[in-house]
């Protein structure tokens, strides 16, 4: 059985010209499977968010490739990664991103209603998925009005409202407290996780590692290193 | 509604101090455009009233007149000249002219006489009160009761006054469709005896009105006229060097522009500045959209759908209190020469629509040049 979700090929990315020039990721190549939760860590600058940019269909590289269960992503058309990214993919950004002036429910269905979903049909199912991330009590309450760690569920909420099979978590706990942020990867690890699913986080936050099957190392745009996690004793 | 929209609209109107810094700015600006245009449409066609009051299809002129009250006196055979050409059916004479009118108080009061041809009364007006016949009644004249009426103390049938050392009698009440823009009573009376009662220079005639056969023979009678050094208009083009003169020649239409463009500026600076703030807080979520997978059209859609609805709400607020207001002066002052026209509503659309496009354009462009990827770096 194939369980290969994504699987990026020789995977070249930069930044500028000439002088100008940095190389932001080199020759990675990679697979990321249904079922697993990937860490990709590694320094700052490392390259972590461009590669994570370049297999969700948001950064085009300059080289190599990137199939979604064998679609080669980037010869997709702008609408058809649009779709895709709806449709296969949830992000979580690292600073929510959450529309302040929506309530918390309403920011939850913008998923469903960017799928055409009847707006107390979508409102309905948001609230299902506020009350997994048990927020159901902080629905119609704006953003502004939660602490971070909530904010960070409603963002999580909303990246899974539409069930996608791929998230996407870049950083998710850089703005949280140690303790919120590891209750938060464990809710995920817990309940979000699936063997449908494939989570992939980038982080350098040494006190979640606990949570990844495997960690993928990055330095200098280069990967070195992807192994399973000694820590995570499945 | 779509639920794209939805979220739109709760974006916009969530936001209230910016929704209503927005409405504000394009209700003012909508506001003062329309009533800028308004009154300056009022002045236009109040100064085209006896035009259209007198009713003749064509009018001869003195080329230099440029307003009814401004007529300059044509020797007789400009009228016997026209009666002669072929397609007239008829011509009659009008005097057009100013006079004093001596209050019972010892004031005077400035008024316009009309002087209609005596034979026919070509021109003359409805009557409320009083018999057309008694036109030809001893010092008999016909006054309009319109907004200007109470200047002359009320007059009533068999009132008598004195108008340039001569006597006056009120012999009958008149109305017309609309009253003219200098503020001053209109009186009816004979061409005779206008010209009789009314210092006059060695010309008489004001106007000679010609009705023709049929509008074929308009153009040959206008001709005709033209060699004899004198003008023929028909109404509307009477009429529109009229509007014309007042537009070009006084300043006046310069100033109303002015006024109108500074409006518009204001109420665009306002609002596209207003709105440019409403996107830049949002922009980095209308990323975070993109990300998740809204596609380029829908987030223009979706700003364009706030600017317009903003627009549309500003217009109708902004016609609603201009319109409102010229109704209160209205009540206050019959004479407010005002008047809401088609052309007006659908130009401030017009300009309210550029406002919206504007303003939505600036975020558009905001919003598109946007990157899911810069969103993700934060
Ligand atoms: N838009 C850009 N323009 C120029 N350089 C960039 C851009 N995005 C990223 N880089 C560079 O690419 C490298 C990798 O960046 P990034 O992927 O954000 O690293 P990480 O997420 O591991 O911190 C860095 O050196 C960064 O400065
Ligand atoms: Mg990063």
């Amino acid at each position: 059985m194939d369980d290969c979700v994504i699987r990026a090929s020789n995977l070249e990315k930069w930044f500028g010209e000439g002088e100008a020039r940095t190389q932001a990721v080199k020759d990675a190549n990679f697979e990321a499977h249904y079922g697993e939760m990937l860490y990709i860590v590694g320094p700052s600058g490392s390259g972590k968010t461009t590669l994570l940019s370049m297999i969700s269909g948001i950064l085009k590289p300059n080289g190599g490739q990137v199939t979604i269960e064998g679609r080669d992503l980037w010869a997709m058309t702008d609408d058809e990664l649009a779709d895709l990214r709806l449709n296969k993919l949830g992000f979580v950004f690292q600073d929510y991103h959450l529309f302040p002036r929506l309530s918390t429910v309403e920011n939850v269905a913008i998923p469903l209603i960017l799928k055409k979903m009847e707006w107390n049909q979508a409102l309905r199912l948001a609230l299902e998925y506020l009350q997994i991330v048990g927020l159901k009590d902080r629905a119609e309450l704006q953003p502004v009005n939660l602490s971070g760690g909530e904010q960070q569920r409603v963002a999580i909420a909303r990246a899974i409202v539409g069930q996608p099979d791929i998230l996407i978590f870049d950083e998710p706990t850089a703005s949280l407290d140690g303790d919120t942020g590891r209750k938060i990867v464990e809710f995920v690890k817990t309940n979000i996780l699936n063997e449908k699913r494939c989570i992939i986080i980038v982080t350098h936050d040494s006190r979640i590692y606990e949570y990844a099957d495997r960690i993928m190392k990055m330095e200098d745009g280069k990967i070195t290193g992807l192994e399973n996690n000694h820590l995570n004793e499945k | 509604m779509s639920g794209i929209y939805r979220i739109a609209l709760k974006l916009l109107v969530n936001d209230k101090s910016k929704f209503t810094a927005l409405l504000v700015g394009i209700t003012f600006a909508v506001f003062l455009m329309v009533m800028m245009m308004s009154m300056f449409s009022g002045i236009l066609s109040k100064s085209c009233a006896p035009v259209y009051n007198i009713g003749a299809r064509i009018w001869v002129m003195d080329p230099a007149v440029n307003n009814t009250v401004s007529s300059i006196p044509m020797p007789d055979y400009v009228l016997s000249t026209a009666r002669s050409i072929n397609g007239v059916k008829y011509a009659v004479p009008l005097y057009y002219g100013g006079a004093q009118v001596k209050l019972r108080n010892g004031n005077f009061q400035g008024v316009t006489v009309i002087g209609l041809d005596d034979a026919t009364l070509f021109g003359r007006p409805e009557l409320l009160e009083g018999k057309i016949e008694d036109i030809f009644a001893e010092n008999a004249f016909l006054i309009v009761k319109d907004a200007e009426f109470n200047k002359l103390e009320n007059p009533k049938l068999g009132s008598e006054f004195e108008i340039n050392d001569n006597r006056g009698l009120v012999v009958g009440i008149a109305k017309v469709a609309s009253s003219g823009l200098f503020g001053v009573p209109t009186l009816y009376t004979t061409f005779n005896r206008a010209i009789t009662y009314i210092p006059s220079t060695r010309f008489t005639t004001s106007y000679v009105l010609i009705e023709p056969k049929s509008e074929t023979d308009i153009p040959r009678i206008q001709r005709e006229i033209a060699k004899l050094g004198y003008q023929a208009l028909t109404r509307e083009q009477f009429v529109k060097k009229i509007s014309d003169f007042y537009t070009f020649k006084t300043g006046m239409g310069m100033n109303i522009l002015l006024m109108t463009t500074i409006s518009f500026i204001v109420g665009l600076s306002i609002s596209g500045q207003t709105f440019y703030t409403f996107i830049l807080e949002n922009l980095e979520k209308f990323g975070a959209m993109k990300a998740i997978g809204a596609k380029g059209r829908e987030l223009i859609s979706m700003i364009m759908f706030q600017a317009f609805f903003t627009s549309l709400i500003g217009y109708g607020l902004g016609v609603g209190a201009a319109s409102s207001f010229m109704m209160l002066a209205k009540l206050r002052m019959p004479d407010y020469a005002a008047q809401i026209t088609f052309t007006i509503l659908a130009f401030a659309l017009v300009m309210v629509t550029i406002i919206a496009g504007v303003s939505s354009y600036i975020g558009v462009r905001k919003v598109l040049q946007i990157q899911p990827f810069d969103i993700f770096r934060g």
